[in-house]
């Protein structure tokens, strides 16, 4: 939402993508977002994402609603259409920019009031009907542009800057997310780049609805002592359980994994996804267990992180629907309309 | 004395008892006898139990709205028997189950009573419960054709094509067509002087509603994406557009289907459907009736300002709140012409009939498209879901859809630069570029404040000059709608203005008018913004009876507000029981205020 034209800085060295770009390529506006918010970071990773893969720019579609967190689709993508919503709306735009045109890229990105507050209707709808898209959560736990007020994703005991600690049980998106059948679900941290971009790649990747929970920390509301989506807690209570690395297609897996240590699952356009189990007893294929796992770790205090479902072999909306591969927008009228002599034909039933 | 073609049948009965199919068969036989008719339905929110009733006006002079006159009532439900009789006009006629004798004080002296016993007919030859509740509204259509003389092989022919696949509910049903018949013939002296016979009116028309004739429009419009929450009246609009869309829109090659239909969790989901698939280029639609509207109204608004071409049919019921939403009325007018927060006015349509909800849907999507804004279609309860004979409906095959100012990729490519928001033209409509087709044509979408170059503002001059432009947008919309149908001599000096619905009563209404030799001009408003014409008939005339549905006076409050209308000469003639309009209201308001000394 930034006014502010970003110089673009290349060098001849620059490391290039399979489409001859930089990712100098895939910025945006300058951010306005608070100097130190995760939100930054994260658009840092999502422009890491979508350069690695060498999305045409133009093919990808940026979704938001209202918020700090919808403003940063300005900040990334310059190339690339962007549709600032209404205010926890981002998800129905999405399924109506999608039913009419399956061949772009979705990124929603939104915010924890976004979603789980004001938009949690469209949220979990949208995860109903497997809409093939991106979609991120950046997780503050408070309002900022309205200075400070608590999500519902707020923790017990989370203390504001001022004012009475939060006694409302918070909305959790992941086991949200996990209970509705969502078929990619990961969590990370905008503080873990590392961790980050390989889940986008794949939530990107993914054919059908991808989550990405990323606590994201406010650094002007919700960054102190007492607060549990603050940058220090975050990193205290941080806790990885399954790490992926994101292997494009026809490319070999380079990397050296111990025996045992690494899985690999290949996905529906042919790329995979090498999970790297830092936690051996979970079991990502398993809505119950996992359930069970998230619940425990959740009230031990800690946050889990990685990719935590992955369900490649369900239908998204327009497998769903049965509709043809061409996409609606594109089908011109010929072959939508019957003409004037069926017309004549199908009114003899009202007669 | 015997009156031939013009004559009022109600069929009063009980909600969810399967009346629906006698009285369609009952009205069809006198359609295909050739005789005009009118058929309403007044039912109630409810699934099964509650009173039910539906009005057939045989109307040889082809007139179009309900008559507020009944002269063969059936009273089928004992429920609402008292009611019933006390709507029979003097001299008419009332049928009623005499299987339970009335208790006599229910008589009137100035109607006739008619007893046939249709539950012991129907016990005596039908077996089952449910077969014999609806065999007995059968028996009923039976007997109304031999009171009125409707040719039975009419009837016969009609049975056969709906139960072609099933030939043995012919037969029954024709048995208990015979039962009513035959009892009615061998009892009561038939014909009744006032009866039917045939004609050669309706040999060109269909019998149609409006939610059907506007989702076959939208079929025929080419939209693939329809988003909508399911709310009385426009449920049967999307129910239409998928039984269409079941039938033509299947690839043939790969069985797979050229539309989307998704039933959203709310109407705030189904408008956020519709603009994002009109975003990115699909024609696309969502059905709703006010409390719909209400919910929409936040991206109804966004669509404005972003300039997003969406349509929406508002199938309008009685408001307001949850109101009565089994009854119409035209009571959304202002809350759809200035739909949402900010500087917000909205293009509508205002179909009278099932065949204009047809030609219209089309003409949204153009509209739509070429002005990159919401459009409302402005349909009612009483046209979308009620029977009207109308025109067979006719496809132009030289159609071609108005996608409106979209850049392609020849031409972006060509472009030194695209920016979203620039009135090159003049028009004050600007250039899009759909998602996907040219790196080019990348912008960013946004209800906040932008520039005319499509970039975040909060200038206070910048901001200006968009809204600014909105309105030369407005005035060319104004220029390329639908005008208004007009009936002028120039030796009325009042005249009727009226929308929708309210066509018909008023039509008949002038009729009505013209044998008192009261002459009044008409003119019916098709489009808001109000086009040229509207203005010019005001102008014209000494004073104009506004007729609408509504409580409020909407229609006149648009008319002050769009087109500066001298109030002084805007009476205003409202119609908001709930009931569809009916000329006899006109005309005694037109007469009460000429008593009143109000007309030249």
């Amino acid at each position: 939402m930034s006014y502010i034209a970003k110089p673009k800085i290349t060098h001849p060295g620059m490391p290039k993508n399979k489409l001859g770009l930089t990712s100098s390529d895939y910025e945006g506006t300058v951010s306005t977002l608070c100097a130190g918010c995760g939100h930054d970071s994260v658009t840092a990773a999502i422009i890491q994402a979508v350069f690695e893969l060498g999305v045409e720019p133009h093919m990808l579609a940026k979704m938001s609603g209202i918020g700090c967190s919808s403003k940063t689709p300005a900040y990334f993508v310059n190339q690339a259409h962007g549709f600032n919503s209404v205010h926890g709306r981002m998800p129905s735009v999405t399924t109506g920019a999608n039913a009419a045109n399956g061949d772009l890229m979705y990124i929603g990105v939104s915010g924890d009031g976004d979603s789980l507050s004001i938009g949690v209707g469209q949220f979990v709808h949208a995860i109903r009907r497997n809409i093939n898209m991106c979609y991120v959560i950046e997780n503050n736990g408070v309002y900022g542009l309205t200075k400070g007020q608590f999500s519902a994703s707020a923790d017990i005991g989370s203390k504001p800057k001022k004012g009475e600690p939060n006694n409302q049980e918070p909305i959790d998106p992941v086991s949200t997310a996990l209970s509705l059948g969502a078929t990619y679900i990961a969590r990370s941290f905008s503080g873990d780049k590392e961790q980050l971009v390989p889940l986008l790649k794949g939530a990107l990747m993914h054919r059908g609805f991808a989550l990405v929970d990323i606590v994201s920390p406010c650094v002007t509301f919700n960054d102190h002592e007492g607060s549990t989506k603050s940058y220090a807690h975050t990193r205290q209570f941080y806790h990885h359980v399954i790490d992926i690395d994101y292997i494009p297609p026809a490319e070999e897996i380079k990397a050296a994994y111990a025996e045992g240590e690494a899985m690999p699952i290949e996905m529906h356009d042919g790329s995979t996804i090498v999970l790297r189990k830092v936690d051996k007893d979970y079991d990502l294929t398993s809505r119950a267990s996992a359930f069970k796992y998230l619940r425990e770790h959740f009230n031990a205090g800690e946050i889990t992180t990685g990719l935590l479902y992955l369900d490649e072999s369900r239908a998204e909306m327009h497998e769903l629907m049965g509709n043809i591969n061409t996409p609606l927008s594109q089908l011109p009228l010929e072959e939508l309309n019957p003409g004037s002599a069926e017309l004549k034909k199908l009114q003899n039933r009202y007669r | 004395m015997s009156t031939i073609n013009d004559v009022v049948i109600k069929v009063a009965t009980v909600n969810g008892t399967g009346s629906a199919s006698a009285n369609g068969l009952l009205m069809k036989s006198i359609f295909r006898m050739g005789i005009p008719v009118v058929g309403k339905n007044y039912f109630p929110s409810n699934i099964q139990g509650l009173p039910t009733w539906y009005e057939i006006r045989v109307t040889g002079a082809g007139y179009q709205s309900r008559s507020n006159r009944v002269d063969v009532m059936v009273a089928m439900n004992a429920q609402t028997y008292t009611q019933d009789m006390a709507d029979v006009a003097p001299g008419g006629w009332l049928i009623y189950d005499s299987t339970w004798p009335r208790d006599q004080l229910f008589n009137r002296k100035d109607i006739t009573v008619i007893g046939i016993p249709f539950s012991k007919l129907c016990n005596e030859n039908f077996d089952g419960v449910r077969a014999r509740i609806l065999m007995k509204n059968i028996a009923y259509v039976g007997t109304v054709a031999a009171l009125l003389d409707i040719d039975l092989d009419v009837i016969v022919k009609l049975l056969q094509e709906t139960f072609a696949a099933k030939a043995h509910l012919i037969d029954s049903n024709m048995q208990a067509i015979r039962l009513g018949y035959d009892y009615a013939n061998n009892n009561v002296i038939c014909p009744l002087p006032m009866h039917v016979e045939p004609m050669d009116k309706t040999s060109n028309s269909v019998i149609m509603d409006g939610n059907t004739a506007a989702g076959l429009g939208c079929m025929y419009a080419g939209a693939t994406v329809g988003a909508w929450y399911p709310i009385t009246p426009s449920t049967s609009l999307m129910d239409a557009f998928r039984s269409f869309c079941s039938r033509y829109r299947v690839d043939p090659e790969t069985g797979k289907n050229t539309y989307a239909i998704i039933q959203a969790e709310d109407e705030l989901a189904a408008i956020g459907m519709v603009v994002g698939a009109a975003w990115n280029g699909a024609r696309s639609f969502t059905p709703t009736s006010g409390p719909g509207i209400s919910l929409m109204s936040e991206f109804i608004g966004y669509a404005y300002y972003a300039e997003i071409p969406t349509v929406i049919f508002n199938v309008q019921r009685t408001g307001p709140s949850t109101g009565m939403p089994t009854r119409t009325q035209q009571c959304d007018l202002l809350s759809c012409a200035y739909a949402s927060h900010g500087d917000t006015k909205h293009v509508l349509l205002f179909p009278s009939d099932p065949e204009e909800c047809f030609y219209m849907a089309p003409k949204a999507f153009d509209m739509a498209e070429r002005l990159q804004t919401p459009v409302m279609v402005m349909s009612d309860l009483d046209i979308g879901m009620n029977d009207w004979m109308v025109p067979e409906l006719e496809w132009d095959e030289s159609y071609v859809p108005d996608r409106g100012k979209v850049l392609n990729a020849e031409q972006l490519e060509e472009m030194d630069k695209f920016y979203r928001y620039l009135d090159v033209d003049g028009d004050g409509i600007p250039y899009r570029t759909l998602p996907g087709v040219h790196p080019k044509g990348a912008y960013f979408t946004r209800g906040s404040g932008h520039t005319k170059l499509g970039a975040y503002t909060e200038d206070a001059a910048a901001y200006q000059d968009v809204v600014d432009r909105l309105l030369v947008k407005w005035e060319t919309a104004r220029g390329i709608l639908p005008g208004p149908e007009i009936q002028y001599s120039k030796l009325n000096k009042s005249g009727i203005i009226t929308i929708g619905s309210g066509g018909g009563a008023c039509k008949e209404a002038l009729d009505r008018l013209a044998v008192e030799d009261i002459g009044l001009n008409y003119c019916r408003i098709r489009s808001f913004p109000f086009n040229k014409d509207v203005a010019d008939f005001i102008e014209q005339h000494d004073v104009v009876y506004v007729v609408e549905q509504n409580r409020d006076a909407q229609l006149r409050t648009l008319l002050i507000n769009d087109i500066e209308a001298n109030q002084r000469k805007l009476v205003s003639l409202l119609h908001y029981n709930g009931m569809p309009i009916n000329s006899g209201f006109v005309v005694s308001r037109v007469l009460e205020e000429i008593a009143k000394g109000r007309t030249a």
